[in-house]
């Protein structure tokens, strides 16, 4: 050791960077080592440049604070205290490496990325909604030449009941008679039902969700039993808790005595 | 301070993914386990939307994938990349195998990462082989019938192992119903063992084509491979759209589209291709009893190849060619069991499985001995 010491203190340039350098040291001892061992160890291929530098000279720079292990540490960050031998090392001129051209090919390719999990978010939401056969039952044709003058029918639509009143004259005009100031929700009673004839109203009450009883109530029209609610003849609420008449759905007539609903 | 030195989650995915240090000299065939990872997440997103339309009882099922495909939006995508998703799935691990194979990636220290690798296989098939039954076409009732009536190869029990199985007397709705609820559980079994799997190789590291230590030339995985990783998973998705949305039945069999009549047997039962080699070994022995035990048996040895195996081959020239004549055989395995039986595919069928376990029991420890003696043999030659 002391040998080795004495020298690497005749290599002046050497020993001047050795105590701020641990590469220069870890050299300094390495190529004393080399002119002190015997010769008729394999000999060591020499670089042009005079000089070996260590990894794990340099990992030691790095604080560990990060937890990482050693070669992440290195494999991370680049480091100034690894010294390749780049003699036979082609190197782009500054300015030449084909950054601009690469970058354009990553940032195409970006794209497509975003517009293929575009579609993907798309096919997978959409996959959701409604079924061909749930759709195909969003609409029902009812047949009305069975129902008689005063009586109602209920039908299964969209999963809920509807109820449809032939209503009689006396009925109608009832329902048109009503001040608009009378009623909680006021709605005239030609803009509820298209044909006055016929009154299509969704079944279920607006308060909290109840199938109200037909031809019961106070109104001559449903009377809901959950909370009573009490519906008139044009499906128009006049007393109870609930706050909107029974909703009118979509429909129209179609020729002969058909209604299509929704 | 970097976020992902701050916060443990992603400190971690950070070690294990970003920072990792990898051998410089991996190439693409390195790719199959990320594809693999990739794979296992499509058909697990796939299959939970798709569970949201299928029908799990023997009276609903086959006609609620015909539902799925034609009434869902988009329904017919998601059934054929589930369906062609699996395919894509074996394709994809049995490149990861064979990669392992020819590069004795399972050779010590890295047994534990070979052994839950076979495991990972082995509940791979069994997800497989249950997800197939789900359509409930003739193809799923009778390749459940005849696979679950190997357990009468079992002496005394097998009977009564077997009427467990099915939960009834003949393949029947219990046995739909059970084969759904583990065809959901078993893919999330699976998550857990890949990342096991990784977790183990990552106590050493990857080894590398050259079999030689790595240390020094080792680079980060994020940059690097992560690329290569998307180059690879391009090609994927190239692969798998051109399936999904050009050949989409090519893989499959018709049979599977007429629905299960327990009193009719289709003509030509197989199993998907995936399957075929290992159909192959079951029928080219004659006795039920040994055709199971010769199945059981490719497993054994495929558990032991760490302990009997001398790794890869690289620089070792027979072990190099003779990996070779194990993949043609596997590849002649497969197209035999899709094949009718006849005398002589018969034949050339068990001459195939003899080669099999010769190269997998007798090779492994043979060769690399014998490589040995050519090489610099004994001083007393």
């Amino acid at each position: 050791m002391a040998l080795r010491r004495a020298v690497a203190s005749f290599l002046p340039k050497l020993a001047g960077a050795a105590e701020t350098l641990p590469a220069a040291s870890h050299a300094a001892s390495s190529f004393s080592q080399l002119i002190c061992t015997p010769l008729d160890v394999v000999e060591r291929q020499q670089q042009p440049s005079g000089f070996r530098s260590f990894a794990s000279d340099a990992v030691e720079v790095f604080k560990p604070e990060t937890g990482l292990t050693p070669t992440n540490r290195l494999s991370m960050a680049p480091t100034p205290y690894i010294k390749y031998d780049e003699h036979n090392h082609k190197r782009f001129p500054p300015g030449t490496e084909g950054r601009p051209f690469a970058y354009f090919v990553q940032t195409g390719g970006r794209f497509l990325y975003a517009s293929a999990a575009r579609l993907a978010v798309l096919k997978i939401v959409m996959s959701l909604s409604a079924a061909a056969d749930t759709m195909a039952l969003s609409s029902l044709e009812v047949d009305l030449s069975g129902v008689e003058e005063g009586t109602t029918i209920t039908v299964k639509w969209r999963g809920k009941p509807v109820f449809i009143r032939h209503r009689t004259d006396a009925e109608i005009a009832q329902s048109a008679e009503v001040a608009l100031s009378e009623l909680r929700d006021p709605q005239k009673d030609v803009d509820r039902a298209i044909n006055p004839k016929y009154l299509v109203v969704v079944g279920i009450c607006t308060h909290l969700g109840c199938v109200p009883i037909s031809g019961a109530g106070n109104y001559q029209g449903w009377f809901c039993p959950c909370h009573g609610s009490h519906y008139d003849i044009s499906g128009r609420i006049r007393e109870g808790p609930a706050p909107y008449n029974l909703e009118v759905p979509e429909y129209r007539f179609t020729e002969g005595q058909k209604v299509v609903i929704g | 301070m970097r976020m992902h030195n701050k916060i443990q989650l992603l400190s971690v995915l950070n070690t294990h993914l970003v920072a990792y240090p990898t051998p410089m000299n991996l190439n693409y065939s390195w790719n199959g386990g990320s594809l693999a990872g990739m794979m296992l997440a499509s058909q697990m997103l796939t299959g939970i939307l798709l569970a949201m339309h299928y029908v799990g009882h023997v009276d609903y099922a086959f006609a609620s994938v015909q539902h799925l495909m034609t009434d869902v939006p988009s329904g017919m995508i998601l059934r054929y990349a589930h369906a062609n998703g699996a395919s894509l799935f074996f394709i994809v691990v049995y490149l990861h195998v064979l990669r392992g194979m020819y590069y004795g990636s399972g050779a010590q220290p890295r047994e534990i990462v070979w052994i839950s690798g076979v495991v990972i296989l082995l509940v791979m098939i069994i997800t497989a082989f249950i997800g197939y039954v789900l359509p409930w076409g003739q193809m799923s009732f009778w390749g459940a019938t005849v696979i679950t009536s190997l357990a009468t190869a079992i002496p005394v029990v097998g009977k009564h192992i077997m009427y467990w199985l099915w939960g009834g007397f003949s393949v029947d709705n219990p046995t739909l119903n059970r084969f759904y609820s583990f065809h959901y559980t078993l893919p999330l079994i699976l998550a857990g063992l890949s990342v096991f799997h990784i977790a183990a190789l990552h106590q050493y590291g990857s080894t590398n084509p050259l079999g030689v230590n790595s240390q020094s030339s080792l680079i980060s995985f994020g940059s690097y491979f992560g690329a290569k990783d998307l180059v690879g998973a391009l090609f994927l998705a190239l692969v798998f759209s051109i399936l999904v949305f050009f050949y989409p039945d090519l893989l499959g069999h018709p049979d599977n589209l007429i629905p299960a009549n327990p009193y009719s047997t289709p003509q030509h039962i197989v199993p998907e291709w995936y399957f075929l080699w290992v159909y192959a070994i079951l029928r080219s022995i004659p006795n039920k009893a040994m055709g199971v035990l010769a199945i059981g048996l490719v497993f054994a040895s495929l558990f032991a190849m760490p302990f009997i195996g001398l790794g890869g081959g690289k620089f070792r020239i027979i072990t190099e060619w003779l990996y070779w004549t194990f993949l043609a055989d596997v590849l002649l395995l497969t197209w035999l069991g899709g094949n009718e039986i006849t005398p002589i595919t018969s034949f050339v069928g068990q001459c195939c499985t003899a080669y099999l376990f010769f190269y997998l029991l007798v090779c492994q420890p043979l060769v690399g001995y014998l490589e040995t003696q050519f090489a610099h043999g004994t001083q007393t030659n």
